[in-house]
């Protein structure tokens, strides 16, 4: 049998539209990032079983003529496991939309404010003298700054953030 | 014997979880039972250990399916060491869980989930080590990560669902390269049976050796934390309950270490990366441990210790000798243990002193000298100060650098040492300032600051404020009030009680707030472990030398998963 080009080309084009969408701050468009890479490296699982053959079943099909069941069963789990982990995400999509009107990735403040220092000199940063918001050091107050808040999303189809402090 | 013991640590928790769902109704019956299943795979794992260290390796053939195909359970030396060291800090978490649900009142209302879910976690760390073929590893991974996603979410609090996204994206991405790896290997070779594999792996052409392994190195660097694959640890972790924290610092990360150490010593025996690997270890510990320094949070700040002692293992890994191995292997096993305590006990400082915050924490060592020793005591053993085994660890590690003699390696053991000194300073500033100086010292917070440091030291110690408050969203947008209100007079009480100016009866009061029991008797249980540790480092030493052979040499593994015949 000769092998076929349409599967590595479709592999391709799955990994790159999924890690497009991967890289989103919308958790809806990540989460079918997500789902369009499990289907490309499911793909890839089943392209290494090598070409395509007659089911796997002992009286149906010659041993030779078999394609390799093992891929298969690999698959199999493969996407139950990625099912398993998208109503997951999807939960905390919803969770996150529930808690502050907004499905994206949230800001991280703490990386804003070190790109926003003027000074970077370590004497002159020390750790007391430094505003006591950035010495916070989770950044769960970041969801409800003010200017967390007033940054909006960047995807036009998303709501503007509405209050939630 | 081992072929009845071997399954059970993975089948042990994955009942007794169905069976903690099923009682989920009787929180006394609940945690008995998780409490008594722990212990019965604990015990498990000392036998299993025992049996690997007289006799050598054993493996199962899972459902009786012939070798290459079915799967196989392998029980080694280094997977049994593991075994009892996760099975030890689980069952102590675990404990520790019980007592803050006990102390916080959840008798009658618990999150009746949390039990399965732990021990769920703990079946699929089980499972990852003691996988005998890739594809098993991955699943082990899988079920691990599934159940840690759940628990760090707990409760669904806004700063958890903020960390938690991080986490369980960068999770399912380093679990789909995992895929795409196996998927390529099976490609590559014909089979994921890692002793077939370890065999036939070596008559590939060089370059698919590299490549394959490279994308498994990704995959396990993403799990173990190795910089620049590390970004996504300090700012997930600390969010999540105290327990919680601890274990996944405890095991998640050494799952990854230990995937690392089993693929670059079995399959890929040449070592074509390590030099990659030995960059790979500095800058961990370099990057690491300079995030530690820079932080005043204590759970920001032991994630990023966290972080940094990975290094010392990956150095180990990567230089490939027997010495170095040996070290690695136990340094995983004394810092699964230290970081676990470490976290505990920085889940008693937050009940103790109402935040984690280092700027705003002090007179502990007065308040609570129980917690001092059990501060003291690991974060000492964390820095390497002698005779504890954080110390006997890092020597074995500098010593087996020293003797490999590059000047590669001798970088490392110049970035070791800086790195020790530096968790030193790091720790030793938490000292001064949380526990040694007076309290009068610390600095008096308006509410604002301290409300956004207790919010983002995981918003308590409990799951509370999630459920209660966030009854659908209202329309003008304020569905999310009521939490953050109750957040905010939590935050009031406990900035209003750490002013200074008080009269020394009210700042007293906060002092008498006791520590429940069982809470520190689990910590100080782990600590006492860890302090163990150092007196059994001898035997240990032992037999993480002679595992650290049994890896090098290769055929153990091999012949006992395939019979003596396929040897190379």
């Amino acid at each position: 049998m000769t092998p076929t080009v349409v599967l590595p080309v479709i592999i391709g084009g799955l990994y790159a539209a999924g890690v497009y969408l991967l890289l989103d701050r919308s958790l809806t468009r990540v989460l079918l990032g997500f789902l369009l890479m499990g289907n490309a490296t499911n793909l890839l699982v089943l392209s290494a079983g090598g070409p395509a053959g007659l089911a796997p079943i002992l009286g149906y099909s010659e041993p030779e003529e078999m394609s390799d069941p093992l891929p298969q069963a690999l698959i199999l789990t493969a996407i139950v496991i990625t099912f398993g982990v998208s109503a997951f995400v999807l939960a905390m999509i919803h969770r996150s939309w529930r808690l502050v009107h907004q499905e994206v990735v949230g800001t991280d403040e703490e990386d804003r404010r070190v790109a926003a220092r003027s000074a970077t000199d370590a004497d002159e940063l020390d750790p007391d003298e430094l505003d006591p918001a950035d010495r916070a050091a989770g950044h769960a107050d970041s969801l409800h700054t003010p200017e967390a808040d007033d940054l909006g999303a960047d995807d036009v189809d998303l709501p503007a953030v509405t209050g939630a402090r | 014997m081992t072929s009845v013991l071997a399954p059970l640590p993975v089948l042990l928790p994955l009942l007794g979880a169905a069976a903690a769902l099923l009682t989920s109704g009787h929180p006394r019956s609940q945690r008995i039972l998780s409490i008594a299943v722990l212990t019965a795979v604990l015990a498990v794992s000392v036998t299993l250990l025992l049996i690997a260290d007289a006799d050598g390796a054993t493996s199962v053939a899972v459902g009786g399916w012939p070798v290459p195909l079915g799967i196989v359970l392998v029980v080694d030396r280094l997977s049994a060491l593991m075994l009892v060291v996760a099975s030890t800090v689980a069952l102590g978490v675990l404990v520790f869980a019980v007592g803050q649900g006990a102390a916080d009142g959840q008798e009658d209302t618990p999150l009746s989930i949390f039990h399965p879910t732990f021990l769920v976690l703990v079946a699929g760390v089980s499972n990852a080590f003691l996988a005998g073929d890739l594809f098993n590893l991955y699943v082990g991974f899988e079920i691990l990560l599934m159940a840690s996603y759940v628990l760090l979410t707990l409760g669904g609090t806004a700063p958890r669902i903020r960390g938690g996204i991080t986490y369980v994206i960068v999770s399912l991405t380093s679990s789909l390269v995992f895929l795409a790896a196996i998927g390529l290997v099976y490609a590559a070779t014909g089979t994921v049976n890692m002793a077939d594999l370890a065999v036939r792996l070596g008559e590939l052409p060089e370059g698919t050796q590299v490549l394959l392994q490279s994308m498994l190195l990704i995959a396990f660097g993403i799990k173990a934390a190795v910089f620049p694959l590390s970004a996504w640890l300090p700012d997930s972790y600390p969010t999540a309950p105290a327990p919680v924290t601890a274990v996944f610092a405890g095991l998640l990360t050494k799952v990854g270490v230990y995937a690392i150490i089993r693929t670059q010593t079995l399959l890929f025996p040449d070592g074509a990366l390590d030099d990659l690997l030995m960059w790979a270890a500095l800058a961990t510990m370099l990057v690491g441990i300079l995030g530690a320094v820079a932080q005043t949070d204590l759970r920001r700040l032991l994630s990023f210790t966290l972080v940094s002692h990975i290094g010392y293992m990956v150095f180990g890994i990567a230089l490939g000798t027997t010495a170095g191995l040996a070290g690695a292997v136990f340094y995983v096993a004394h810092h699964i243990a230290i970081q676990t305590t470490l976290f505990l006990v920085a889940g008693l400082v937050e009940r103790q002193g109402g935040t984690t915050s280092v700027d705003k924490l002090g007179g502990l060592a007065r308040r609570s000298p129980l917690l001092a020793v059990l501060f003291f005591v690991p974060a000492m053993n964390l820095a390497g100060i002698p005779p504890l085994s954080g110390f006997i660890g890092k020597l074995g590690l500098l010593h087996a650098g020293v003797a490999e003699g590059s000047s590669m390696a001798m970088a490392l053991v110049v970035g070791g040492v800086v790195t020790s000194l530096l968790t030193l300073l790091a720790i030793a500033r938490v000292w001064t300032r949380a526990f040694w100086r007076p309290p009068t010292q610390a600095p008096a917070d308006d509410t604002a600051a301290a409300a956004a440091a207790d919010a983002g030291s995981g918003g308590g110690s409990t799951p509370d404020g999630g459920p209660s408050g966030n009854g659908g969203p209202s329309p003008d947008g304020d569905g999310t009030g009521s939490p953050f209100q109750a957040a905010w007079r939590r935050h009031t009480r406990v900035a209003t009680a750490a002013e200074p100016d008080l009269p020394p009866a009210a700042a007293s009061t906060r002092a008498l707030r006791p520590l429940p029991a069982t809470m520190v008797a689990a910590t100080a249980g782990l600590a006492a472990v860890t302090v163990a540790l150092t007196g059994l480092a001898g035997p240990l030493y032992g037999i993480a030398d002679r595992a650290a052979e049994d890896l090098l040499d290769r055929t153990p593994y091999i012949s006992t998963v395939l019979g003596p015949e396929e040897t190379p």
